[in-house]
């Protein structure tokens, strides 16, 4: 057993393994107080089969730790010649189940070597991108006190193309420290030979302790389960994750011999596996699975965390978002322009959740006129554009698990917005170009002032496409041309509907009403005639052509 | 970051230090039971002035996350808070007449404190009115935090403010001594929150909330800033700029992943807004004494004498920490 702080509870783990008869060898780490090491051994002298091995300095990712273990086992095999196996623990670990199951269990299998040990190649552990480097190059400096110098050390040797020798060709392999190895493997490690030239190899390698005994074990072991008995998870960086109180249940059902490592005040689990009426554990096969899943989304939590999600402890710099907003969402413009009736359509159709102008430079036209919605967002047009980012994002994120869809048109104020809704892959944007023409074509204003606006909306809108067409532009962006739409518009209808993907996969049953466009031809060749050139939407005929869209027309093409 | 600017940091650091040291002498000790700080405790800091009836609650909540010392400073109180807390046997208090405006809002009182009893202690530093939530602090003391965040290499842990508020009007109900603030101001904005990076001090600012939605519609650059570091590893030679919304050195600031991943966050429930503000209110608009003129102050007053219901249809109602974590306000990061 290693210890290095939180003597009581390890005077408490100590009691518990000799109570079941186990012998105990004892490291405390060389850095404890002389005075602390005292009051340990004191406290525990009146167990009979308890020593204490000379002390070392153990450093994390030193050698330290591994000539530790040695001298700790070399005593154990010395003193309690009855041992079979060695189990290495630590002060912090703690046993789940009751050390007579762990007995029987081993009995049961007297030539299982139980160590994790895997090939460098075969392992996704490697914090700080080095995994067969670790035997191959040399570390004298610190990880933890002297990052910089490590760094510069290995980058050093890398480019200078410098090997380390493996001795008697043996093949590295790592895996956890934590192992329980039987008398005959364990004895055959320590009384090598060639024992020297390994510990002189072990001494440089860095994070020893994970590769010592697990390579050496292949030599010499006949019968190797690859696998730790103790129950003990890593975070992303290397450091083991904790268990606490609220852990209970979770260790209770993994069915792990030993896990670690223990909340040193975590109470409740010391007293609920120590105090040994825990024979309810059921005799089964070791099961950390439910453990398992709980820490690997703790680690893709703190590696990608939530896409489209912004907070106060995820704010991604551009490009690291995963996403800038967090599912899907269509973006509509010129639709509710040229059909009367187009937002209550489209939400009677897709199912979805249909907003007016988002971007309207009053306020932010929310479905049904609200004036607030999910996660009490505002419509103040002051609030949304102070932050039009945030504006967005937190409105797609408040109403995951709902569709939204929304107007824009060149009236709005998406000067801010629209570079970042092209880019993200979760916008679906639908345009049909000139479309802001008609409600001008319907209002009963001075020629002049008409005249004066569409000139305006047209350049803001051609402005606008420029930003869509960009090869950065990266959502599913759809344009057609007025002229081009009113051709044929069920079919592009049906394809964005069927995009969006919702209940509908019947085809459309209910058209939506198109305004009255008679005449539009001539309107648009009398801003021609006052000098603007409305290009955006098309080639409209002057007279009424055969092609002039008909509100009545019978169903079109479905779409099964 | 550049030399130069790092050296002005530096040179705003000491002066934060000298501010600190100049005010101290405005501090009167009303009792000082700081020797019985042990190596390792959680120390909290707090300023606050006429605050009496939350201040039962207050003791008690953070008694219960496992708080083990209280250093506080009162402003000239009038309603007995001081006399109070001089009796609670792990308060050290302090007590001064100076202006809460001049000495930064308290921050130069406490920097001063700070620095000479708070150096290799993790602290806490939160207003009378603000109540610390943390990833699995209905089952984890604030010591396994502290611990976890010692182990990660973690000096400071952030906590955004997060304004509660009741539902209706908000002198409706009589706010009791003792009484959970949090059972009448149970209702929060759940996802309305705005953030930008200060990239002088490299803190994420973040607004929001009720204030924003109700108060500053029309101005929201004003709206008061929500982002707090409240939990730091104390070093003598840190020390707070602005509120504890941010500190220097500026790596304490980072208290944020910037690339995709979530760090582990807490959340401070903010129970301001109870029957006893809108008096406060008037109070704070007449002695000017907060931020900016307490053109904040003045907005609220405005407002209030309308219609001083915060609560909407989309106002969500606490419930505990892992509701805050799943509407995306904080995050356990990877503490499993």
């Amino acid at each position: 057993m290693l210890v290095h702080t939180a003597f009581d509870r390890a005077e408490q783990v100590a009691r518990h393994w000799a109570a079941a008869g186990c012998p105990l060898v004892i490291h405390a780490d060389k850095s404890v107080p002389r005075d602390a090491f005292n009051a340990f051994t004191k406290a525990l002298s009146d167990l009979p089969d308890v020593r204490y091995s000379k002390r070392h300095r153990c450093e994390w990712g030193t050698w330290g730790l591994v000539a530790a273990t040695q001298g700790a086992a070399d005593l154990m095999l010395d003193e309690f010649p009855d041992v079979r196996h060695v189990y290495l623990a630590s002060g912090s670990c703690l046993p789940l189940r009751p050390v007579q199951e762990l007995k029987d269990y081993l009995a049961d299998r007297p030539n299982t070597d139980f160590i994790e040990s895997a090939t460098t190649a075969d392992v996704p552990w490697t914090v700080g991108g080095l995994d067969h480097e670790r035997f191959t190059l040399r570390f004298p400096f610190s990880w933890r006190k002297n990052r910089f110098l490590f760094d510069r050390y290995v980058a050093l040797q890398r480019r200078i193309g410098y090997k380390r020798h493996i001795p008697n060709g043996i093949v590295p392999h790592m895996g956890s420290q934590w192992w329980c190895l039987t008398r005959q493997t364990l004895s055959a490690i320590l009384s090598d030979p060639d024992r020297d030239i390994y510990d002189r190899y072990f001494k440089h390698v860095w994070i020893p302790d994970e590769s010592y005994f697990q390579t050496l074990a292949r030599q010499y072991s006949r019968q190797i389960e690859s696998r730790s008995l103790t129950l003990s998870k890593f975070d992303y960086q290397g450091k083991p994750h904790i268990f606490y109180d609220d852990h209970l249940q979770l260790l209770r059902r993994s069915d792990c011999f030993v896990a670690r490592k223990i909340w040193p005040f975590a109470n409740r689990l010391y007293d609920a596996f120590l105090t040994d009426g825990a024979g309810a554990m059921k005799r089964t096969e070791p099961n950390p699975g439910k453990i398992d899943r709980i820490f690997s989304k703790a680690v893709e939590r703190r590696t990608r965390g939530r896409p489209g999600l912004y907070m106060q402890s995820r704010f991604p710099v551009e490009g690291r978002e995963n996403g800038l907003t967090c599912s899907q969402y269509s973006v509509f413009e010129g639709f509710s322009d040229l059909f009367e009736n187009f937002e209550p359509w489209l939400a009677r159709v897709t199912g979805t959740r249909v907003h007016g102008h988002l971007f309207a430079p009053d306020r932010a036209e929310f479905a049904d006129g609200q004036t607030v919605v999910n996660g009490a967002l505002s419509d103040s047009a002051a609030l949304r554009d102070y932050n039009p980012r945030g504006f967005l994002t937190s409105l797609i994120w408040n109403t995951r698990g709902e569709r939204q869809c929304f107007q824009v048109g060149p009236r709005d104020t998406i000067k801010k917005i629209e570079w970042d809704i092209a880019k993200d892959p979760n916008a679906q944007i639908s345009v049909i170009s000139g479309a802001w023409a008609v409600p001008l074509f319907k209002s009963n204003r001075n020629f002049a002032e008409i005249r004066q606006e569409a000139a305006l909306l047209q350049q803001a809108e051609s402005k606008h496409l420029e930003v869509l067409r960009s090869q950065w532009a990266k959502a599913r962006i759809r344009i057609w041309t007025m002229a081009d739409f009113i051709e044929a518009p069920m079919e592009p209808l049906q394809t964005i509907i069927d995009e969006i993907g919702q209940q509908n996969m019947r085809g459309i049953a209910e058209v939506p009403k198109m305004a009255e466009l008679t005449g539009f031809g001539q309107f648009l060749q009398n801003l021609k005639n006052q000098g603007m050139h409305p290009y955006l939407m098309g080639d409209f005929p002057v007279a009424h052509g055969p092609h002039e869209p008909q509100n009545n027309k019978p169903k079109p093409y479905l779409v099964k | 970051m550049g030399l130069v600017q790092s050296y002005r940091m530096r040179l705003k650091r000491k002066r934060a230090k000298v501010r600190a040291w100049r005010k101290h002498f405005s501090l009167r000790s009303v009792c000082d039971r700081t020797n019985k700080i042990k190596s390792g405790d959680i120390l909290l800091f707090s300023t606050f002035r006429d605050e009496y009836v939350r201040l039962p609650y207050f003791m008690e909540y953070y008694r219960n996350l496992g708080v083990s010392h209280f250093i506080m400073v009162d402003n000239d109180s009038q309603d007995g808070g001081r006399e109070y807390l001089a009796e609670q046997p792990d308060v050290s208090l302090w007590t001064t007449k100076a202006s809460y405006k001049n000495a930064r809002f308290g921050v130069d009182w406490l920097n001063w404190l700070q620095a000479k009893y708070a150096d290799g202690h993790w602290i806490l530093v939160v207003d009378p009115d603000e109540f610390f939530v943390y990833p699995f602090c209905d089952t984890r003391p604030i010591r396994a935090l502290t611990d976890w965040l010692d182990v990660s290499h973690l000096r400071s842990f952030g906590a955004m403010l997060l304004d509660m508020y009741p539902k209706g009007r908000m002198d409706a109900v009589h706010y009791r001594p003792g009484q959970n603030p949090i059972e009448i101001a149970s209702w929060f904005d759940p996802g309305n929150y705005v953030i930008q990076k200060n990239h002088a001090f490299g803190n994420l600012w973040i607004q929001g909330g009720p204030r924003a939605r109700v108060f500053f519609a029309d101005k929201p650059k004003k709206a008061p800033a929500l982002n707090k570091v409240p939990l730091v590893k104390w070093d003598r030679r840190y020390a707070f700029v602005s509120s504890t919304h941010m500190l220097l050195p500026r790596g304490l600031n980072q208290t944020y992943d910037t690339l995709g991943g979530e760090k582990a966050s807490g959340v401070l429930l903010h129970a301001k807004f109870l029957d006893t503000f809108a008096n406060k209110a008037e109070e704070e608009l007449e002695r000017k004494q907060h931020y900016a003129a307490s053109v904040e102050y003045q907005s609220y007053y405005d407002n209030l004498h309308d219609n001083p219901d915060l609560w909407c249809k989309w106002s969500e109602k606490y419930i505990n920490w892992r509701q805050l974590e799943i509407l995306g306000l904080m995050s356990k990061g990877n503490w499993a």
